[in-house]
């Protein structure tokens, strides 16, 4: 049923693709993303996930995109990442303490870790990787939070989330997790706005056709904190979710709150298994 | 970004006599062009690199003007010729004056 | 449950042609002949100067269609020996549509070995990147290569 489901969808949507488009002769000519040219990797997902294969956002975009992607000088993400190297080893707040003071070579203790958020905390809460850098400043380095999206804060995320690079994305679902997957799950399929879209409507059943000048991925998390071309800096998942959230002209949800951090860990389940790009650059 | 330019080079450390390598350099810099309006609708005013300079051993041997055109974040590869060990000064000019710099050896053999 | 499906397959539809899904490709006035600048002849004619410019030489290498016009890679080369008696002294760079139509200006020398760049720029709509070389005898070598801008506007 699930997979009739979609196939229906993707029909719906394909028929009205091709039916209208001149332009898409354009896109034939060789500069078809490697989805369209059947060049991806496609990662087996585990049997509960409604896709039928794990394919990231990088196989959706253009060669010149992927290619700023593929080489760590040319990617412009790696500015945060050098500056998140540098944070790491700078004291501040009135403990007087740096991350490296209490967690020395990131390149050993923080290998892994991101591909393990959102996790829930030793209070019992949900926090993504921004939340737990936050706890460990409020908490360890009596500094204060953060702002969600500032470059200290997406440099620090985006250096520890890069330590996991290559690695699988596994976050764990079950005990004191498990209410938080199952709200992030129907954050997913909940339709909302005038147009009446879930997240469902354009990734899940949509992915590989053309929404306007936008080719749909399957809106996998694996490469944030990412750098837009669009943004021209490096940005959030959560604020690309807030974008998101907006295209069904739906009222939008803050950066960090608990709606995002559930749906951020539903997301992150959906790409099980997908490897951690961060940073990842993408249009 | 709000923190400090920092500028990155890739250059080889050593060449042979008459080989024509390739520099890359990226900077962090919004490349603010001036044609952009805040939510106020105020103008946001320019503020961008607008020259590159890069010399071997004093010797300007490649350099370039910027426009607002410039995508945040500016990358510039270009190409020099070894001819002799020394070294190669990258110098960045801000509007504002501010100069961001850099530099890498090269041995010649 | 067949019959809910093909409903919301439905409701899907007709929301999407609703809301313009049929455009698909948003390019921005597509198609050559787009019409350059005021300000593109006017910085043209400053470089110029009176002057014609030849055909050829000049690689000009820009994605056909770029996913986002504010970073649209650029590579520029130029056909010459680069010698002490033969080089090119300068290559400017246009975007013939972009309000500022200056992209950059190369200066090169004999110890530059190649006459070639590679930069980023910002592109506002569909439009021509047009380089002008000038030689160390002073003569001048022109071309162009259009990049089409898709507009995107879904996703944030
Ligand atoms: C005073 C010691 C201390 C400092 C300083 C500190 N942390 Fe932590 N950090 C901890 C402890 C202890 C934990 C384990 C979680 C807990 O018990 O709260 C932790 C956990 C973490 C985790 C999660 C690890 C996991 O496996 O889930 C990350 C990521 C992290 N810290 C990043 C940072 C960053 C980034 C900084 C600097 C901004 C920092 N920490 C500063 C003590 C510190
Ligand atoms: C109207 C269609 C639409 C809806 C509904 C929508 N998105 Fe997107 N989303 C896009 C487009 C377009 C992009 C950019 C192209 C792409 O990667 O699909 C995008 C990108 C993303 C990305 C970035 C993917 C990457 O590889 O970087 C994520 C994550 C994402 N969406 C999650 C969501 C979530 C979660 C929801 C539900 C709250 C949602 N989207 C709803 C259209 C949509």
């Amino acid at each position: 049923m699930k997979i009739k489901a979609s196939a229906l969808g993707a029909l719906a949507m394909a028929a009205v693709v091709t039916a209208a488009l001149p332009g898409a002769a354009q896109n034939d000519q060789g500069e078809k993303p490697s989805f369209l040219r059947n060049e991806y990797q496609a990662v087996k997902p585990e049997k509960a996930n409604p896709l039928t294969e794990l394919i990231s956002g990088y196989f959706f975009r253009s060669r010149e995109t992927q290619a700023l992607q593929d080489d760590d000088f040319l990617n412009p993400g790696f500015l945060w990442v050098e500056q998140g190297q540098d944070l790491w080893s700078k004291p501040e707040g009135e403990a007087g303490k740096s991350c490296a003071d209490c967690h020395q070579d990131a390149a050993a203790t923080m290998k892994g870790v991101g591909a393990s958020y959102p996790k829930v905390q030793p209070d019992g809460k949900l926090a993504n990787l921004e939340g737990r850098i936050n706890l460990c400043r409020t908490q360890y380095m009596k500094a204060p939070e953060l702002k969600y999206d500032s470059d200290p804060l997406l440099a620090l995320t985006a250096y520890v989330r890069h330590q996991s690079r290559g690695m699988p994305v596994k976050v764990a679902i079950d005990g004191t997790a498990a209410p938080y997957f199952e709200k992030g799950k129907e954050f997913y399929y909940t339709r909302r706005g005038q147009l009446d879209f879930s997240c469902a409507s354009c990734h899940e059943t949509n992915y590989g056709h053309y929404l306007r000048a936008d080719f749909l991925s399957q809106g996998q998390s694996n490469g944030f904190p990412t750098y837009r071309l669009k943004w021209q800096k490096l940005g959030s998942l959560h604020r690309r979710l807030e974008g998101c959230v907006q295209d069904t002209r739906g009222e939008t949800f803050k950066r960090g709150s608990e709606e995002f951090l559930a749906l951020e860990l539903y997301l992150a389940w959906r790409g099980q298994g997908l490897p951690v790009e961060t940073p990842s650059v993408r249009q | 970004m709000s923190t400090a330019v920092k500028p990155r080079v890739k250059a080889p450390a050593k060449a042979s006599k008459g080989e024509i390598f390739e520099v890359k350099t990226l900077v962090n810099h919004e490349m603010e062009s001036g044609q952009r309006k805040d939510r106020q609708g105020a103008v946001i005013p320019r503020k961008i690199i607008k020259k590159f300079t890069a010399r071997y051993n004093g010797r300007v041997v490649f350099s370039c003007d910027w426009y607002p055109s410039i995508s945040s974040n500016p990358y510039l590869a270009f190409n020099i010729k070894a001819d002799e060990s020394g070294t190669i000064q990258y110098v960045w000019e801000d509007d504002d004056g501010t100069l961001y710099e850099a530099e890498s050896k090269l041995a010649v053999n | 449950m067949i019959a809910e499906t093909m409903a919301r397959g439905m409701t899907r539809r007709t929301v999407l042609t609703g809301m313009g899904v049929v455009t698909v490709l948003g390019f921005a006035g597509a198609g050559p002949g787009l019409a350059a600048t005021a300000a593109y002849e006017e910085e043209l004619a400053k470089v110029l100067q009176g002057r014609t410019a030849k055909d050829g030489r000049i690689t000009i290498d820009v994605p056909q269609i770029a996913e986002n016009g504010n970073t649209v890679p650029l590579t520029v080369t130029v056909d010459s020996p680069m010698t002490e008696s033969d080089f090119v002294k300068t290559v400017t760079v246009f975007a013939d549509g972009n309000p500022r139509p200056e992209v950059a200006v190369f200066h090169f020398s004999p110890l530059s070995g190649r006459a070639s760049a590679a930069i980023r720029m910002r592109m506002a709509t569909t439009q021509n990147i047009v380089a002008i070389a000038e030689m160390s005898d002073g003569s001048l070598y022109q071309q162009s290569a259009q990049v089409k801008v898709t507009i995107g506007g879904c996703g944030g």
